[in-house]
């Protein structure tokens, strides 16, 4: 409905200058969005180099150094199992990385398809669609995640895969409903009902001509959703309901840990929270001067 | 440093606190008067004590109610002292063991103005024992020894048993058997769900759904002089962290369940000499039991070696830093006389003191049952303490040996789902009962279809067999040394189960309450009527 | 219009009754058993028995059909039946815990009001400086700090303060009383949760007023005004902010709406005996009367406060009333 509005405008391609050049003026105009990109670098980069950035096991308990704080060796200390916080903080950039990126992705993938079939075929199919995006805006997650979770549990996947699965459900009517909004405006376009006259095939008409037309929304609320998946991802963990011990991921960090030790031994429970703060703030960030840079209604001004 | 210094300090003042409690209780003058405030992880289902099982409605309803025997209260961790509440004194046994006839106290009042009579205790029981249809009694597979129950006059309560038992009366002492009004159950037998009247020392006053249950003191109480308190309050809080914090910034006094140890030295280190604590092994196991019917834990090779691979001496050491275990024992209750003895114990699988040579067989076994690198993943349940801390130290334990294990968690309700599903390879489970009382709560142990919560699903008659002579033997010492045979086919011969750590309970409170006395579980003695408050002090 | 409103009230049915069957069937299908819970939860021995008789009063032991028909029947004329899990009324359950949970949403919803109006004004007009880069960190902030770490930082913090000012440690009440009985106990208790949610939900606010003032700027009037010279605070203050307000006042209705059903986690970490906390108890139990009431409430408020909102727009822009 609101959110819809800010959307409605199809996509303007920026000129075509060399990607560095590009770049430059991107970080020119938008120091935050730089700023949030930078830090969206960093993350990727303990994702991928994370054997090389530390030598310690995540995984591996060493009593011995039980809730240290942090030092040469363990640079921001270590957790109640005598674990390495630093190397289990790079290690859980790669399962926020992972389910921030597959569930934004698989999400506004699926809600793009969805929602722009819907504004195509209009009439019932649209209003019955309308319907079951509505029922699944107003369920609460939380019900969502346990189902999905639990009843997964019959699958052989991993619990990282359940849990991408929690977060993409609730994605799916969001995005769908921004680009139908979106898809509804270019329907009215003459060529659409041009194509349909030369008698193109309906998946056809929608993949090649509407498709492209809504990129751009699509990818708002691509790049808006993988801070917020992240996020999510930490709650669950939090709540117990997302990956389990003994991964390296930053919700179960805080998780028994950030309380009961958060006082004797603050690191346990400020390190991995900044983590997540940082990840998140970095790809809101960067997904806000994305809105920006592809919604023309604002960047005019 | 001169934190550490005082800290230290602290802890020893506090060791010495404890070994004193006994004496210093005695000295001390009870005052009256105040209101308790003390924090419930969970809040009770409903208020009918024969149904339910859950530590949460013994904090916040037990006050409400009298018992008809009891652990000591003054010296609850005693594990063979029962005491009589509303009966005027503990009875012999007659008829060779088979009849217990108690005299009930004359005066005793509901809380409605009713007198309380041998009739009531005599319906109460017999609804806990033989509950009527369609009534729910959560214990009742405990009373297989009891024949009838009758009370002949409104003094006397008369207990046949069909065959003697030295397990009668810790169920008879059983916390939740409240004794109800006998009118009121013949009105309706679900009565006692919705509603509270009881003969306690404590009145109900009101329950707030969701948030606390208070009572107030009962001035008509039989045993004169208590309750010392005014009335408490019950505050539900089920957030951990929240009701550690809640005691540090005095928004209760006390939660009798039992915190972490690191909680313990936080509250110790910021508030000193305003918190003491009191620590005691608890009658709550923490179990592993492999699915026997999912290969490969169909080989005793298999399970002998997942208990091998556990360094119960070291991780008593480590674990009892961070998690709410401690002893390394068999399935008896930590210093019960029918356990193995600590020199018996380290012959049985999983107790060597020798690791490396434990870890060096369980690779021999696996090697020699053709899986040298076992993978495999454990249920277990979405709890912190001790379950999932304890599921992360095994997974290090593990691999070890080479076996690779992952954890699956569960919420309370989706873990006992998986358990009874029979959908999992290994599950970590727990043995907690209330009265401290080996020959029943080993019956947790027995095979499946024998013992509802065997979730391993084997048969064994052999260990029934032995199980069955146990609790008829009349001979202690012929007592004993069967148990000593059950405990080893269970861990070591067989490995159809594993006691990995026995719980350990940690209560550390505001100074100011004074005469609460820690017992080895969460469910007993919990009446508060001896309980006092001394601000000034 | 009244054609509009009666179609857009009718197309709150199907989204109710889809919000039943999903609850209904996702509930039913996450493995565990209330009773079994109920019995084994305390960990001694279970009695099977005892299960069974437990499943049968509490009437998980009829068909599908029939449990959701007497669920379905049941919500259209109000009677919502009593907790499976306490065997208490579900409205005298509910009504507690929804005075707490309302008033900490309104808290919220004026916090994050009195954030964003000034916050994101100031950003408009003040665009592409240090103070607008300063504002939009402080309000991005907002959303990437995970509600659960930040409630923990708020008592640890407020624990270690008192300690350090007052030597004694001092912590917020955890039990509720009414504003009405008791105003500085229940404030004491509330603001906290109040402030950490509102400033989370300020960010999305301040970025809507910032945007909304930045495109009244450009409208020609505030021109003419600006070029009158006029003085810029009452330009913006006359002009720019009241014109601003609209899309702001809807976004903040709807994110009512949501924190509604997005205490869950505040909830837990404060421990306020709320909604969001009796929903994931009632979850964690399968109690699933409570929890099919409560999602009903959840969706119901949401559908409303959507039809609300669209009903709005349609009176200020005829031309909606025939779109849909």
């Amino acid at each position: 409905m609101t959110t819809a509005q800010d959307f409605s405008v199809a996509d303007r391609v920026p000129g075509r200058t060399s990607w560095v050049a590009g770049a430059l003026h991107f970080a020119r105009k938008n120091m935050l969005g730089t700023a949030g990109a930078l830090l969206v670098l960093i993350m990727i980069f303990m994702a991928i180099f994370a054997p090389l950035i530390t030598s310690y096991d995540p995984t591996a308990n060493d009593f011995g150094v039980m809730l240290e704080a942090p030092s040469h060796e363990h640079v921001l200390g270590t957790d109640q199992y005598g674990r390495d916080l630093f190397t289990r903080i790079v290690y859980g950039a790669r399962t926020a990385l992972l389910v921030g990126f597959l569930s934004a992705f698989i999400g506004a993938t699926i809600g793009l398809v969805m929602g722009v079939t819907s504004a195509y075929f209009g009439g019932t199919f649209d209003l019955l669609f309308q319907r079951v995006m509505d029922v699944l805006m107003a369920f609460p997650l939380i019900i969502l995640a346990l189902a999905v979770v639990s009843i997964g549990d019959a699958w052989p996947v991993s619990d990282t895969f359940k849990v991408i699965l929690a977060i993409t459900v609730p994605f799916i009517p969001r995005c769908a409903r921004v680009v139908r909004s979106s898809a509804l405006a270019i329907r009215e376009i003459p060529y659409i009902d041009a194509a349909r006259a030369c008698g193109f095939s309906h998946p056809r008409i929608i993949l090649r001509h509407m498709v492209p037309n809504v990129m751009a929304p699509y990818l708002i609320i691509f790049t808006a959703s993988v801070g917020q998946a992240i996020l999510i991802e930490a709650s669950l963990s939090y709540l117990g309901l997302g990956v389990q011990e003994p991964t390296p991921a930053w919700g179960l960090m805080l998780r028994g840990g950030a309380e009961e030790y958060a006082e004797s031994a603050p690191w346990v429970a400020i390190f991995p929270g900044l983590a997540i703060t940082l990840a998140v703030f970095g790809f809101n960030l960067f997904g806000d001067s994305v809105r920006d840079a592809l919604d023309p209604k604002l960047r005019q001004m | 440093m001169r934190r550490e210094t005082l800290f230290r300090a602290a802890i020893v003042a506090l060791g010495a606190s404890v070994a004193a409690s006994g004496m210093a209780f005695a000295k001390e003058e009870p005052k009256q008067g105040g209101i308790l405030k003390f924090v419930v992880p969970a809040e009770p289902p409903s208020f009918d004590g024969h149904k339910e099982t859950t530590f949460a409605l013994i904090h916040p309803i037990a006050p409400f109610y009298s018992v008809l025997i009891r652990v000591n209260p003054d010296n609850p961790a005693s594990l063979t002292d029962f005491r009589c509440d509303l009966c005027t004194e503990m009875p012999k046994p007659a008829d060779g063991g088979k009849t217990y006839t108690f005299k009930i106290r004359k005066g005793v009042q509901f809380h409605d103005g009713t007198p309380l009579t041998a009739k009531d205790v005599a319906a109460t029981f017999s609804r806990i024992a033989f509950p009527p249809q369609g009534i729910s009694s959560a214990r009742k597979g405990q009373w297989a020894m009891l024949d009838s129950v009758a009370a002949p006059d409104d003094e006397t309560v008369v207990f046949k048993l069909k065959f003697p038992s030295a397990a009668f009366i810790p169920v008879l002492a059983n916390p939740y058997n409240f004794v109800y009004s006998k009118a009121k159950l013949d009105q309706d037998q679900k009565w006692y769900e919705t509603h509270i009247m009881g003969s306690g020392p404590f009145v109900f006053e009101k329950r707030e759904a969701g948030a606390r249950i208070t009572g107030k003191a009962n001035k008509n109480y039989y045993h004169k002089g208590k309750p010392y308190l005014d009335g408490f309050e019950a505050i539900f809080a089920k957030k951990q962290s929240l009701r550690v914090q809640a005691v540090r910034g005095d928004q209760a006094a006390i939660e009798f369940r039992g915190f972490p140890p690191k909680s313990r030295d936080d509250l110790v280190r910021a508030l000193g000499k305003d918190i003491t604590v009191q620590e005691s092994d608890w009658n709550c196991g923490l179990v592993l039991t492999p699915n026997h019917s999912k290969k490969p834990f169909d080989d005793p090779r298999v399970r002998r070696a997942l208990t091998l691979a556990l360094d119960r001496w070291g991780g008593s050491k480590d674990l009892s830093k961070i998690a709410i275990v401690k002893s390394a024992g068999g399935l008896v209750f930590p210093g019960h006389e029918l356990g193995l003895s600590k020199a018996e114990l380290e012959k049985v699988a999983g107790y060597w003191p020798d690791i490396e040579k434990s870890r060096a067989e369980a690779r021999r076994l696996l090697k020699e049952a053709g899986h040298p690198n076992l993978s495999f993943t454990f249920l277990n349940r979405a709890t912190d303490q001790p379950y999932t801390i304890v599921g992360t130290w095994m997974i290090d334990q593990w691999k070890k040996v080479g076996i690779t294990a992952k954890m699956r968690n569960e919420a309370t309700a989706g873990w006992f789902a998986g358990l009874r599903a029979g959908d999992f390879e290994v599950g970590v489970t727990a043995n907690c009962q209330s009265v401290v009382n080996p020959l029943l709560d080993v019956a947790y142990y027995l095979p499946t279809g024998r013992s509802s919560q065997q979730y391993g699903k084997f048969k064994d008659p052999e260990l029934e067999k032995i199980y069955d002579t146990m609790v008829r033997a009349t001979d202690p010492a012929e007592q004993k040394k069967l148990m000593g045979q059950y405990e080893r086919r269970v861990m070591d011969e067989q490995a159809h189960n594993f006691q990995v750590f026995w719980w350990y309970r940690i209560i550390p409170y505001r100074s100011y309450l004074k005469g609460w006395k820690i017992s080895p579980s969460h469910y007993l003695n919990q009446d508060l009527s001896g309980l006092w408050l001394d601000r000034d002090s | 219009m009244i054609n509009y409103v009666i179609k857009r009230l009718f197309l709150m049915i199907p989204t109710l009754f889809g919000a039943a069957v999903l609850v209904f069937l996702l509930m039913r299908a996450i493995p565990g058993d209330i009773c079994y819970l109920r019995m084994a939860g305390g960990g001694g021995t279970v009695d099977l028995d005892v299960v069974r008789q437990c499943r049968a009063d509490l009437g998980l032991d009829r068909t599908l059909w029939v449990q959701f028909w007497d669920f379905i029947s049941g919500f259209v004329v109000g009677d919502f039946g009593k907790s499976m899990w306490t065997g208490q009324p579900i409205f005298d359950e509910v009504a507690l815990r929804f005075q707490l949970s309302l008033q900490i949403a309104i808290m919220a919803t004026i916090v994050s009001i009195l954030i964003a109006i000034p916050f994101g004004t100031i950003s408009a007009v003040k665009q592409d400086t240090w103070v607008d880069y300063a504002v939009r960190t402080f309000s991005i902030a907002g959303i990437a700090i995970p509600s659960f770490w930040l409630g923990i930082l708020i008592i640890l913090g407020i624990l270690i303060t008192s300690k350090a000012w007052f030597g004694q440690s001092w912590m917020p009440p955890i039990t509720y009383r009414p504003i009405w009985v008791d105003p500085w106990y229940n404030l004491s208790m509330l603001i906290w949760p109040a402030l950490a949610t509102g400033y989370r939900y300020s960010a999305v606010a301040t970025r809507m007023t910032r945007s909304a003032v930045l495109e009244v700027l450009r409208e020609d009037y505030v021109r003419t005004a600006r070029a009158k010279g006029v003085f810029e605070t009452l330009v913006i203050r006359r002009h720019a902010l009241r014109n601003a307000l609209l899309p702001v006042i809807t976004v903040i209705g709807i994110e009512f709406a949501f924190l509604m059903g997005g205490l869950v986690v505040t909830e837990q970490v404060f421990n306020l005996n709320g909604i969001g906390k009796l929903f994931v108890e009632s979850v964690e139990n399968h109690d699933y009367n409570m929890t099919q009431s409560l999602v009903m409430l959840v969706v119901a408020i949401f559908a409303f406060t959507n039809f609300f909102v669209d009903i709005f727009y349609a009176w200020l822009d005829p031309r909606i009333r025939y779109v849909r």
